[in-house]
């Protein structure tokens, strides 16, 4: 059972490495999103404006099974941080985790480097709100209010208590996006957010920001998996059927 | 630098992954996440540092807040001090987490109720399409489902249609959304263990 898992991560790395040479040249297609386009006009907004984003990658630690999600938000912040730099107000990057606040900090220092403008990074705009996911999120809420908060985005693990913080957004007549890898959340951002990214969606939101080949490369691996795992449930389904199996 | 944190991140990564499926790895798997909770113990001073730089800050600008953000700076270091004094397992020391912090996040989890039912009514005022709908009715059917309602059991609702609803559409999709979830963590934790994103190392 343990190799056919490392022969699932060695065909996905396989798949991303010939995907990545094929596609090298050809542009990326992708699929409309309509929260990722108007994530894209809000980011927009806020810079014009000369307001603020947040961006709350959740509390999940990366030695977990949920670490992929943060690691996701970090990409995008990334993209995010390059955008916005030459904002009058930076974009803070606000997490539930101590390893995963240092590496927004770095990732925040990364972006203003990338867009040329290293001498305006601030250690304070990658900030620590708390150590429990409640917590975590209550810390959020003063730095929308605060703080001209036009646009708050999450992306990352969170729980049901990321409603609160699409409540608060509401009242604050800020633009929020939500996305989380755990279902509860997924159904309570659904209800309070103005825009929720479902499923997979929330590993798409950097790609759809900078489309590089690399970024759309592994989009078209998840979808070629995607298949995979499709045929395999339908062939399954059948043998069972026929008592195959 | 940056050559060199690129280059132990990716073998770290590596054997970290190899460990998980090859068990005589298993040790140095082992031995390499204990230093990454080390490592996270250590951040998160670093983080309560940034926390208090941050208030600290706020306090001096004199912006938007400050009492709260003394307050909170106040509170952390009696807690601090207390905790070094007395020890984390100290009868004292519990019962200030089970009197203010059990509670406070309790109450959230309460709030959240009435912000959900809240959210859940203006869901029709700001997305009134068919997702939105079929989203109210399934809760309304759960719930009416599940609650226990004067007038008896709904028969029909109660052995067919929400366990119908729960085991087969809910967990359908369910397995579907986690699947997707589970292959968008895989490909960006190759993404990560290839080199392509750097969480770390600066630019």
């Amino acid at each position: 059972m343990n190799l056919v898992g490392l022969g699932l991560v060695g065909f996905s790395a396989f798949l991303l490495l010939i995907l990545s040479l094929i596609k090298r040249k050809s542009p990326p297609k992708l699929r409309n999103i309509p929260a990722l386009t108007r994530l894209y006009r809000a980011v927009g907004l806020s810079v014009e404006d000369g307001t603020r984003l947040l961006i709350g990658l959740g509390s999940a630690s990366l030695l977990t099974q949920y670490g992929g999600a943060p690691l996701a938000g970090l990409r995008l912040l990334r993209h995010l941080t390059e955008r916005t730099s030459l904002s009058d107000r930076p974009p803070i990057a606000a997490s539930g985790e101590p390893s995963l606040a240092l590496l927004s900090q770095d990732t925040l220092e990364a972006g203003y480097q990338g867009a040329g403008a290293g001498e305006f990074y601030q250690p304070t705009t990658g900030r620590l709100t708390g150590m429990t996911p409640f917590s975590s999120m209550a810390g959020m809420i003063p730095i929308m209010h605060d703080e001209n908060v036009s646009a708050t985005v999450l992306v990352g693990h969170f729980g049901v208590e990321a409603a609160l913080l699409a409540e608060a957004a509401e009242r604050q007549n800020a633009f929020l996006i939500g996305s989380s890898d755990a279902l509860s959340a997924q159904a309570a951002l659904f209800a309070s957010a103005q825009e929720t990214l479902i499923g997979e969606e929330l590993f798409a939101a950097s790609t759809y920001l900078e489309a590089g080949a690399s970024n759309s490369t592994s989009l078209t691996v998840q979808d070629v998996l995607r298949w995979i795992i499709i045929l395999a449930l339908l062939i399954g389904s059948g043998l069972k059927l026929f008592g195959i199996i | 630098m940056r050559i060199v944190a690129f280059v132990l991140a990716v073998l770290t990564g590596l054997i970290v992954l190899v460990g998980y499926f090859i068990p005589a790895l298993a040790p140095v798997e082992s031995l390499l996440l204990n230093w990454a909770i080390i490592l996270t113990g250590m951040a998160a001073l670093v983080g309560v540092l940034n926390l208090i730089l941050v208030h600290g800050t706020k306090i001096t600008q004199r912006e938007k807040g400050t009492v709260y953000s003394a307050i909170l700076l106040v509170c952390l270091f009696a807690t601090l001090v207390f905790g070094i004094a007395l020890g984390p397992d100290h009868p004292a020391m519990l019962s200030l987490v089970n009197a203010i912090i059990v509670p406070v996040e309790a109450s959230l989890m309460a709030l959240l109720a009435v912000t959900l039912l809240y959210a859940s009514i203006r869901l029709l005022r700001r997305r009134a399409n068919l997702m939105s709908i079929l989203f109210i009715a399934t809760a309304l059917l759960m719930l009416a489902g599940t609650a226990t309602l004067p007038f008896g059991e709904i028969g029909l609702l109660n052995n067919f249609l929400r366990p119908w609803i729960q085991h087969v559409l809910a967990l359908g999709g369910a397995r579907g959304i986690l699947i997707g979830v589970a292959l968008g963590t895989l490909t960006t934790g190759l993404r990560v263990l290839s080199g392509v994103d750097r969480p770390y190392g600066g630019k």
